[in-house]
């Protein structure tokens, strides 16, 4: 799903509206709001606030955070690719061809979202596993994906493909059949339409959808504890050592990395967004 | 030929990818037969958080609707300083990952935080118990009842509303029979989202349950705590309770949006 961005209409200017309800509806909006949101996350700045800038930086170069964060963005780097390309290929395939089973596939594309993290992390490491229907197959040629780096990237793939997928599928609806037929006129080969025509309109799609998949791989931990192994510096990923720091009582060391993650992934969510309006005031200009 | 290699791989991937982990669970779940299902399903502990889970969805999804349509209410039809921030912090919590969330509770509502701190002496405890429970689940499904919400109202416009008011409707005349009929399927699309997510969510409920055996654990802690007892059967079995909520939630959300196309596009 879209990250912040529900469409807000502009009101027109005017001194009050007439319709009854704005004290009643905005005080429960900022009451609840307060109490379930803004508290809780001036929480988080609160306890950074407390730690000082050298306990901060203790905290984030010691050599476990370190590897933990190391994991976890090399992982998640190698999902957001797999996702990329997976995402691309079934948005396609469910756009552009029809056949049977196609409504079903597209249905299936959203279970990911819809099976709770902690299901879909028993069932990939019983399936990855040694004895698992797959992991029975790569553990002859000595591979083993549970309980490895190759485990947790398997595992976030599954949680955000959704995401690339849903993304880029609109933008391959609105795609005018005439400009891939111009090209194919002017004797552009099918590999030279889709690198030089097709794909620089799907962008924007693209980016968003691995960009929202990256960070929600940055944040995955049902999924993926189970298949991790969790083994300290080798397959621990950053929020299982928040819980581990939460669960020591060493709350500034939890407060610190979570505020790290969480910035990061403001930040990019940020940058998404204005990334994506400047590519498609670029397509609507024509330019 | 394209087609047709194209088509192949889109549907091992799902096949490989997301199928395969579905049918992995009913397999293990009915590995001993339906009557080892059965028996393991209805163990006290295991029931004992499926009532827990209920409850929490049960005290959620009423306070969840209220808020959502109030916020949907107020920020599409007034204009008042702080009206995008205020969405934003409403969408916020899509953006913070479960045990980040969960944490953030713990910092303020906890024994140590500022205000569990300040209810401590009067033997007020809001973490590690339902109310804990409760709360996070309010953070992790806030935005989706309005972000469903929103959009539908801002689309049909405030016209029938004024004209009902010019005709001397009071206010919740004018929400029961004009506004209400043109949202109630965008928050029943919205609802059913924020009610599964509350149901199956784990790192979030993981970190404020205080995860005490048979009293705080909701059914996804319970697969957990099964899982790491080996005890297999009894993990899966728990597993194919939410693996049904989530296949009832698909079809439901499929149905809706095939008989009101209308309602938000939001995966």
């Amino acid at each position: 799903m879209p990250v912040l961005q529900t469409p807000l209409k502009r009101l027109p200017r005017r001194r009050r509206s007439p319709l009854p309800g704005l004290g009643l509806t905005l005080g429960v909006t900022v009451t609840f709001v307060t109490l379930i949101v803004l508290l809780p996350l001036l929480g988080l700045g609160w306890q950074l606030g407390q730690l000082g800038w050298s306990d901060y930086i203790f905290v984030m170069t010691d050599s476990r955070t370190l590897a933990a964060l190391r994991i976890t963005l090399t992982a998640a780097a190698a999902a957001t690719v797999a996702n990329g390309l997976f995402g691309l290929l079934l948005a396609w395939v469910l756009v552009r061809y029809r056949f049977p089973g196609r409504a079903a596939l597209d249905a299936l594309v959203d279970l990911p979202f819809a099976l709770p993290t902690a299901v879909a992390g028993i069932a990939l490491v019983s399936l990855y596993s040694q004895n698992g229907w797959i992991g029975a197959l790569t553990a002859p040629f000595g591979f083993e994906i549970a309980y490895s780096w190759a485990g947790i990237v398997i595992a976030m793939i599954f949680t955000s493909v959704p995401f690339a997928v849903r993304a880029i599928q609109p933008l391959i609806e609105e795609l005018d059949p005439a400009e891939e037929a111009a090209a194919l006129t002017l004797g552009a080969s099918r590999w030279q339409i889709f690198r030089a025509v097709t794909l620089p309109q799907l962008m924007p799609g693209i980016l968003t959808g691995t960009g929202l998949s990256f960070v929600r791989s940055l944040g995955e931990f049902g999924a993926v504890i189970f298949i991790a192994g969790n083994i300290p510096f080798e397959t621990e990923i950053a929020s299982l050592l928040i819980m581990i720091r939460l669960d020591e009582f060493d709350y500034p060391a939890a407060a610190a990395i979570a505020g790290t993650m969480l910035a990061l992934s403001l930040i990019l969510l940020v940058a998404i967004n204005i990334a994506q309006t400047r590519l498609y005031r670029r397509f609507e200009t024509g330019a | 030929m394209t087609r047709r290699i194209l088509i192949g791989l889109a549907v091992l991937f799902a096949a490989l990818v997301i199928v395969l982990p579905v049918a992995a669970i009913v397999s293990r779940a009915f590995a001993d037969g339906a009557g080892a299902w059965w028996a393991a399903v209805s163990e006290p502990e295991t029931l004992q958080a499926v009532r827990l889970t209920v409850i929490t969805a049960l005290i959620v999804l009423p306070l969840n609707i209220v808020f959502g349509l109030c916020a949907a209410w107020a920020i599409a039809r007034f204009r008042f300083p702080g009206r995008r921030a205020l969405l934003i912090l409403i969408e916020i919590p899509f953006a913070v990952s479960p045990i980040i969330a969960g944490l953030c509770f713990l910092l303020v509502y906890g024994a140590y935080g500022p205000i569990g701190g300040a209810l401590q002496p009067w033997g007020v405890q809001l973490m590690f118990n339902l109310t804990g429970i409760v709360l996070v689940s309010l953070f992790v499904t806030c935005p989706f009842v309005v972000r469903e919400v929103l959009p539908v109202l801002s689309v049909t416009g405030e016209d029938e509303e004024k004209a009902a008011l010019t005709l001397g409707a009071s206010g919740w005349q004018i929400f029961r029979f004009v506004t209400f009929p043109n949202i109630t399927w965008a928050m029943v699309y919205g609802a059913i989202l924020a009610t599964a997510r509350a149901i199956g969510e784990f790192g979030a409920v993981a970190v404020v349950s205080g995860a005490i055996r048979g009293q705080t654990m909701t059914l996804p802690l319970q697969i957990e705590l099964l899982y790491n007892d080996y005890n297999t059967t009894g993990a899966f079995a728990a597993a194919t309770l939410l693996t049904a909520l989530a296949l009832v939630t698909l079809v439901l959300r499929g149905l809706i949006a095939a008989i009101h196309p209308a309602r938000g596009a939001t995966p």
